[in-house]
Formats: C-alpha cells, structure tokens, sequence
C-alpha cells in the first residue's frame, strides 16, 4: 500500500477546517436559551469560610442561580476522588482526598471553587460575582514541598500528619548502601524540577445541557478522555448510571495531560444546566485557568551514583519530595510513581535505593502534563551521568555507552520492576553524536570563545513508558461501503485521522477519502478511554488491527457468496477477495454493500458489517532516544541561544513519519520551555500565585529555537504485532537535562556546575557575575 | 449600532463601542474562526487584519475597527496569499490541535503581502507573538518559506 500506507508522510485528513476557521471547539458551541456561568475562586491559599452572602449576587439584573457547596449537598452530589491511588504488592495505599464541586468549609488552594453564578448574559454574571460576599479566615499556607514536609508541620488534611499522602519505594537499600561502601566514586546532586502548567492556547470550558424529559444530560468540555469524564462525574458526583451522561469532546485546542480528566466546573454546568432549565456554558479566562487548571512537576531529589574506577555505575539512590497539591486529584498520583521507577533510564544498574514522598501542599492540585514523571526522572539521571563524567574524566558519550543496556540482554528487567523489550540504546547515542557532529564541537568552541561567548554542549540518552490501559476500536461500514473509524482514544492534535486511516488503507486497502472518523462522543463510541500516556498508537492501533483483521474474516463468507467460492479458497489481499487459482475477485466495499441486502445473506450471518477489536497496553512498550544540544550563552547578558539540536529516536515502527516529527518537536518545545522558560511560581510567605497571565509565565515563543534535526532510528517493538512505540512524550522528556547539561558544560569554566530550571537570562547572569565577582 | 466591514461586508452590530472585536465576531456575528486565548494580546490567537495589518483583536475595542477594514480566517481562502499559506500548511503538516493556527495564518499572510522574501528573522519576529503550545514553530517556519516560493513563483 505504497503512497498512503504504514510509514509514508501523508498530510493530514483533518487539516482543512483549522485552516479555515472551521474547527469546531466547546467555545464555538452555542446553544438556543443558553445562559452563562462564573465560578468564584478562593483567592486565598488556605482559609477558613466563615460564611458566604449571595443574597445581593441572587438579587442582581439577569442572574438565574447562584450554587454554593450548601446547596451541592442538600442536591445530594458528590465530588471528586483521586482517579487511582498507587498499588504496593497488590494493596492499594495512600490518602485519599474527596475534592468538593464547590467548598463550603475551607479553602486549601487558591483556585478552590467556592461558588457558580449562572445569569443571562456573561456580563450579568460577572457582575453579579462580585457581590458574592465570602468571609473568610485566612490561615498561613505551606506552598512548598519542603516546608509541608517539615516535621511538625500544619496538618493541610487533619487525618494526615505530615502531609505525606504515601511513599513508594524500590530497590534494595542493605545491597545499595555495600555498594557504594566499596565505589570508587560517588556523585551527589540535589535537584529542584520547577512547577509547570500545560497552558493549553484552548481554555478549559464546559457547556452543560440538561433534558427533564428524558432526565438525561449532555456535556460539551474540550477532555482529553471523554468516556473518563462520564464515568468521574455519574458516578461519583450525579450518582447516576452512566446511559444518562452524553458527553461530547469535539475539537480540543490542547490537551499535553491538563484535560484528561474532569474538573469540578464539568460538573457545575450540568447541575445548573439542570437547576436553570437551560443549557450553561462556562468558559475559562487565562487568568483562571493558571488558578484553577492542575498544575505539574514540583519535585525535589536528592540522588547519588556510586561508579567503580572506570565508570561502570555500582549503584543508584536517590530520595524525593514530589508534590500533590491539595488534593489526591484526577491522575495526580501517576507521574509520582512513574518519576520513580523511570530513574535508573536504559543503564544497567541492578543495585539501587529509589523512595519518594507524595507531599500534601497549599496550592493547585498536580496532574500529568507531557511527560508526567518521565521528564523528573530522566533529569536526575542524566545530571548525574554528567557530573560523573566530569568527576572521572570520562567524554559525556563514553560513560553513557559504557553503562546502556546492550540489546544482547534484552528483554531487560529493571530494579524498578519495568521490563525493556528491544532497543540499541548506545548505537543510537553514537548515531545522534554523528548527526550532530560530536567531533567538530572543539573548533566550534574556539570560536564561540573569538565571539567573547560560552559555547556548551550534552548528550543525553532518555527511556520512557509508552501505553496504559485497555482500549477499544471499531470499524464500521455504511450501506454504500464506505468505513467509520470508531476510536476510543482521542485526538486532539495527534493526527489519528490520518493515522489510523493510514493503518485501514494498508490492512484493508480502502481509499483514504473512504475512511471516516469517529471519535470524542460518548453516544457516538461505545467505550473509551481517550488519549494520554503515549497510548493511542499502542492500544488503538493494535485494537485497530484486530478490528480489521475481524471485518476480513467476517466479510469472508459473504464475498464467498457473491464470487460462488467456498469460503476456504478464497484470499484477501490489495483490498478485494481473490479466488485462488482464478482472476475472479471482489472488493471490501462491494463485500460492505452487500452486507446490507434486505436478503440473501449467509445464513446465521448480521445485517451490515462492522467488526471491534481491543487491546491492553499489558506490557507497555519502551520508547527511547538520545538527544545533542549544543548553545552559547552571551555572558554579558545571560542569554542562552540554542545553536544546534539533534535527535535519534527509536519509536518502533512509524506510522507517519511527519506527524511522529510533530510530535517530537512539540515535546522539545515544552521540554526546553521547562529548562529555559517556565516556572509557576508562589510567594513562600503569603502563598499567592504570581504567574496568572502570560506576561508573568514566559511561553516558548517562535524566536526560541533553532531548526531541530529529528531522526528515527527504530527498532520494532517486539511485544505488540505492529511493532510500535509511542511518540508523543518522548521530546519532553530527554530535553530539560540536555538544556541544562549543555549550559552548565558552557558554564563550567567560570566556576559554574549549578544552574536551576528555569535557567532564565537573570539567573544565568547572576551566576555568571557572581563567580566572576569572586574572582576579581 | 455600528457599522463595520468585515471581510468586504458591511455589517451592523449592536455592541458597546468598547467591546473587543473578538467578541464582536464571534458572539455578534458568529464568526468562530477567530479564537480567545488570553485576552491580553499576548498570544495570538485572536489575530485578525486591520487594513491588512495584523492586529490581536482581543485588544482592539469596535471604536476602533469602524471605518477601517477587518479581515478574518474566514475569508483567508479568498486571497492569493491566504491559499499560498493554507496550501503550504498542509504541505509541511503544521496544525497539530488546530487552536492557535487561525492567528498564526493571519499573522502569516500579513507578513508575506508586504515581504515576499522573509528570513528567518523576519518570519520570528513576525510569528514571535503567537504563542503555539503544541510547538509547531519549525513546521511554521517551513509553511512560510514554502508559501513564499509558491507566491513569487520560485516553486
């Protein structure tokens, strides 16, 4: 299937209507009688309600209802538990939180909803928040992780001293400890990975619709996972069977993990939709959307390598402090679990000692965002290698090369319970340092020195975890034999309409502008669980297959009928049914049509063709890479240009290489965001957040990078039968130690070898003139 | 009641004179194409043309719009420059979400009507106010450049 199958660079399907202004998000939505929501935002960190005083807001020009947590519980509503909690040898531990759709008693995050106005017009509502009159005590805030760690403490939960909600652990700490009894060397670091936000251009947004006839609601919210969003809110907010929720997810303007599962605001506007009779629709400011949307990262860890003499790592430990926020909210607990098994990377270190602490805080719940986890992990690894590289005197590549897992040992076992089924991981650094020309980096050097700038450079190797869960994919063909992908994953950027066309042109070779696209409604797709994680490519194309392979067998029979074969002699291929030995055959679509004649089809067969297939991502697989940075930091200024960026990935089997390329240079994009740019920050003292627009929270811009030299060098995963590996992580993850690395390396010779993230101009020259300073 | 020209349409809206023109379309006049972002000018999302000049209309009050010519996503596929971008955003795979894409074609296009040979400074400093989170900035750069060939007929 040469052209628009596996593999070739076809342009996306989907790309005409958001070229157009035709894309059709939750905020282009408008429904006949619709009326607008605010939500009220605690503006402290943590306080006490005394009471709240809507009766002038209720009172005010148009307003139709003004909701508070009293009113939420005397409707009998629920809230939001922690999607899941970690699992320690089959037990399920932790502290889990309930987070109220409105709050009634204490705030315990700025952003906590307190309130919804529903009134005619947007303007109307607005006004009539501002009379809503809270009376709150203010409490002093523990916004960061090491003060709410502190023994001793304010309780943030009172049945959780300490404010560790749980600890997970690997490794061996007696055989860790002997080992780095008898190192050669030992390299210590201690590392602060900075609060981010996704900061989707897309605000979050929800248009609740409620019909008392039917007594059923319909949901319009830009998720990431809207199945997982019917499930949250029926079943633990309505309290309802979840026939009763359509939930509709139509274009997303960015997901990146923000929206993969419901906020309290999805919730509200169904409630109002159905206290008001009229559909509700709320819409996110940006500046509520740095106060309410999850926030993510936040870690600080202590780790060491204990190396023998020639490089080889003995053993790894490491100990950190990641936080939760306010709650145990949506997915919050799983880039706590995966920053700590990812760590060890694709080096062979059997002996190690990981803990880390899942730390209660004053501030916005954390949740996934690209990476979620992996890029924590990775950042410790790689700043490791670095600093025993220069502590042994080894080149930066060499002791990488020395201690990746050879593919002779595959599959791999990890200390931290991950098994790696296939990879080269040292052929691809070097393949990355050639791409990149390692060699010529000297006189590239001499001259950035002639130019009075610091020339630095990295190389990094990074493993991630692509796939979870199960998932489900259909095929269905229309009467005149045309296809319907139904997929239970959810595209929101990732291109699967081209994708996954791409997938159905090869195994069933329909025309591409014969596949549709189905997906982002929960009337519409039977199950789902939408897309995050790296998993569309893994489950919804192995499910896909499995689909496809069911449609083959299930039209077997009918083309049987139409070419008077016996079903056995007949062979599919190049999409149409062949008689073997014979020039007769039949098309798919043909086979489709005829599928849906009112008679004469095989006995005991169904009317119509359609078939679904499932797949778990039971193992996930193993995406991995290397990464080159080569900068110059103007030392007058601080300012970090970045001259080159080289990547090899291996990603397994590709099945569109332009759209796997985009996925790659966002990662970068939000990975040397995080290293260079961005960082939510609190005042220690009063708690407040003081990034609430884009002037206070610095967003990757167009001027930021340099044209970045991706390669694919895949190995096929050997653990799925279309040998794949997820893609969309893989750029977050590896480039925030490869920035870092790289700039200390400029660094290094003024006397530098820490920088914090965001590695921001001030810092850069604050460092620089510090030690410069010191000299003088 | 004000009268403004939008996409060489005259047309009548009742909004304050200080409503931002973003609203203006998309509520007065259901015109989605042009999407909110931050309401600060400060992303670019909302990107329209002024008189050919590109403008964040979240910022722009109607006062200010009336007498002048507002040019949106809408009517992009009308003009030589607005097909060459389009055609070449496709070409070299730029949307990912498609969100911030109607503002970086507007500003775009007004970078290539009045430089039919942009460096790569040019194209940053031109794009540099719209804020893509899916981080297309190389596919966009490309677009650009392509887009120019195809408009001086270097393809």
């Amino acid at each position: 299937m040469a052209g628009f199958g596996i593999g070739q660079p076809v342009t996306r399907l989907e790309d005409a209507r958001f070229l157009t202004g035709q894309g059709r998000y939750v905020g282009d939505i408008d429904l006949a009688r619709q009326a607008h929501a605010v939500v009220l935002y605690s503006p402290h960190p943590h306080a006490l309600i005394r009471s709240i005083d809507i009766e002038s807001a209720g009172a005010a020009p148009g307003v139709l209802a003004v909701l508070t947590g009293a009113d939420a519980e005397a409707a009998g509503l629920g809230g939001f538990p922690p999607l899941f909690m970690p699992a320690v040898r089959g037990e399920l531990i932790g502290f889990r939180t309930l987070r109220p759709i409105l709050v009634s008693d204490r705030v315990r995050c700025m952003g906590d909803r307190v309130a919804l106005v529903v009134a005619e017009t947007l303007a109307q509502a607005r006004d009539a928040l501002d009379l809503i009159v809270v009376d709150y005590e203010p409490l002093p805030a523990l916004v960061d992780i090491e003060a709410a760690a502190t023994p001793g403490a304010d309780a943030i939960w009172p049945d959780c001293p300490g404010n560790v909600a749980f600890t997970l652990r690997h490794g061996d700490a007696a055989a860790t400890a002997a080992a780095f009894g008898r190192a050669d060397h030992v390299v210590n670091l201690r590392l602060r990975n900075n609060r981010l936000i996704a900061a989707a251009i897309e605000p979050r947004c929800a248009l609740g619709v409620y019909d008392a006839g039917a007594q059923s609601w319909t949901l319009y919210t830009a998720s990431q996972n809207p199945h997982g969003v019917r499930t949250m809110i029926c079943d633990s907010v309505l309290r309802v069977a979840q026939s009763r929720l359509r939930v509709i997810a139509p274009d997303v303007g960015g997901g990146f993990g923000l929206k993969t599962n419901p906020y309290p605001e999805d919730a509200l506007v169904l409630w109002a939709a159905q206290v008001c009779g009229r559909p509700v629709k709320w819409v996110g400011s940006r500046s509520e959307s740095f106060l309410s949307d999850n926030h993510a990262r936040d870690q600080v860890i202590e780790g060491a390598l204990a190396l023998d003499a020639t490089g080889r790592i003995l053993a790894l430990r490491a100990q950190a402090l990641h936080a939760l926020g306010a709650y145990t909210f949506s997915a919050g607990v799983a880039p706590i679990e995966t920053a700590l098994k990812l760590i060890p990377g694709f080096y062979d270190i059997g002996t190690l000692d990981v803990s880390t602490r899942a730390v209660f805080t004053h501030t916005s719940p954390l949740s996934s965002y690209r990476g979620a986890g992996r890029p924590e992990a990775t950042y410790l690894m790689e700043r490791l290698l670095d600093e025993a590289a220069v502590q042994l005197g080894i080149d930066r590549l060499e002791i990488r090369a020395r201690n990746a897992i050879a593919p002779a040992r595959m599959p791999y076992a990890t200390a931290t319970g991950m098994v790696y089924d296939s990879g080269d991981f040292a052929a691809l650094m070097r393949a990355c340092a050639e791409a990149a020309d390692w060699q010529g980096f000297a006189a590239r050097r001499a001259a950035s020195e002639r130019a009075g700038r610091l020339r630095g450079r990295s190389i990094v190797g990074y493993i991630e975890q692509g796939g979870r869960f199960n998932d489900r994919m259909e095929l269905r063909f229309d009467p005149s034999g045309s296809v319907s992908v139904v997929a239970g994953t959810h595209s929101h950027g990732q291109g699967h309409a081209t994708t996954y066309a791409q997938m159905v042109h090869e195994w069933l070779g329909i025309a591409l502008e014969q596949i549709r696209f189905v997906q982002g409604d929960t009337d519409q797709v039977p199950f789902g669980r939408g897309s995050f994680a790296a998993r569309a490519s893994l489950v919804g194309g192995c499910a896909l297959r499995l689909a496809a392979d069911a449609i083959i067998e299930r039209a077997r029979p009918i083309a049987a009928g139409l070419l008077e074969a016996a079903a056995a002699d007949l062979a599919f291929a190049d999409g149409a049914f062949q008689v073997l030995g014979t020039d007769r055959t039949v098309s798919l679509p043909a086979v489709a049509r005829a599928a849906f004649r009112p008679f004469g089809l095989p006995a005991g067969d169904a009317v119509g063709l359609e078939a679904s297939g499932s797949w778990a991502a039971e193992p996930p697989n193993y995406p991995n890479g290397a990464h080159v940075c080569e900068l110059e930091v103007d030392p007058e200024t601080g300012v970090v240009s970045i001259d080159r960026y080289t990547v090899v990935d291996d990603i397994g089997t590709v099945i569109n290489p332009m759209i796997c390329l985009g996925q790659v240079h966002g990662g970068l994009a939000q990975g040397i965001g995080q290293a260079l740019l961005e960082s939510v920050v609190h005042d220690p003292e009063s708690g407040q957040l003081l990034t609430g627009s884009f002037a206070d929270y610095a967003m990757p811009r167009a001027d930021d990078f340099p044209a970045f030299d991706v390669g694919f060098r895949s190995t096929s995963c050997s653990t799925n039968p279309i040998g794949i590996k997820g893609v969309g992580e893989a750029g977050a993850v590896a480039s925030p130690p490869a920035i870092i690395n790289a700039l200390i390396d400029a660094l290094r010779n003024e006397g530098i070898n820490e920088i914090e993230m965001p590695a921001t101009p001030a810092r850069i020259w604050q460092a620089i003139a510090r030690q410069r300073g010191d000299r003088a | 009641m004000a009268t403004i020209n939008v996409n060489g349409r005259s047309m009548q809206v009742d909004a304050s004179p200080d409503t931002p023109v973003l609203w203006v379309l998309r509520d007065e006049l259901g015109m989605t194409g042009t999407k909110f972002g931050c309401g600060m000018a400060l992303c670019g999302a909302c990107t329209v043309h002024l008189d050919g000049a590109p403008v964040r209309s979240c910022s722009l009050p109607l006062s200010a719009a009336v007498g002048h010519r507002i040019t949106t996503i809408e009517a992009m596929s009308g003009t030589p420059v607005g097909k060459a971008v389009q055609a070449s955003w496709v070409a070299q795979d730029v949307p990912q979400c498609g969100y911030c894409q109607s503002g970086q074609i507007m500003s775009a296009s007004a970078l290539l009507a009045r430089n039919r040979k942009p460096t790569d400074a040019d194209i940053d400093q031109a794009m540099s106010g719209n804020i893509c989170r899916c981080g297309t900035y190389n596919q966009i750069r490309a677009a650009i450049k392509q887009a120019a060939a195809s408009l001086t007929g270097r393809a």
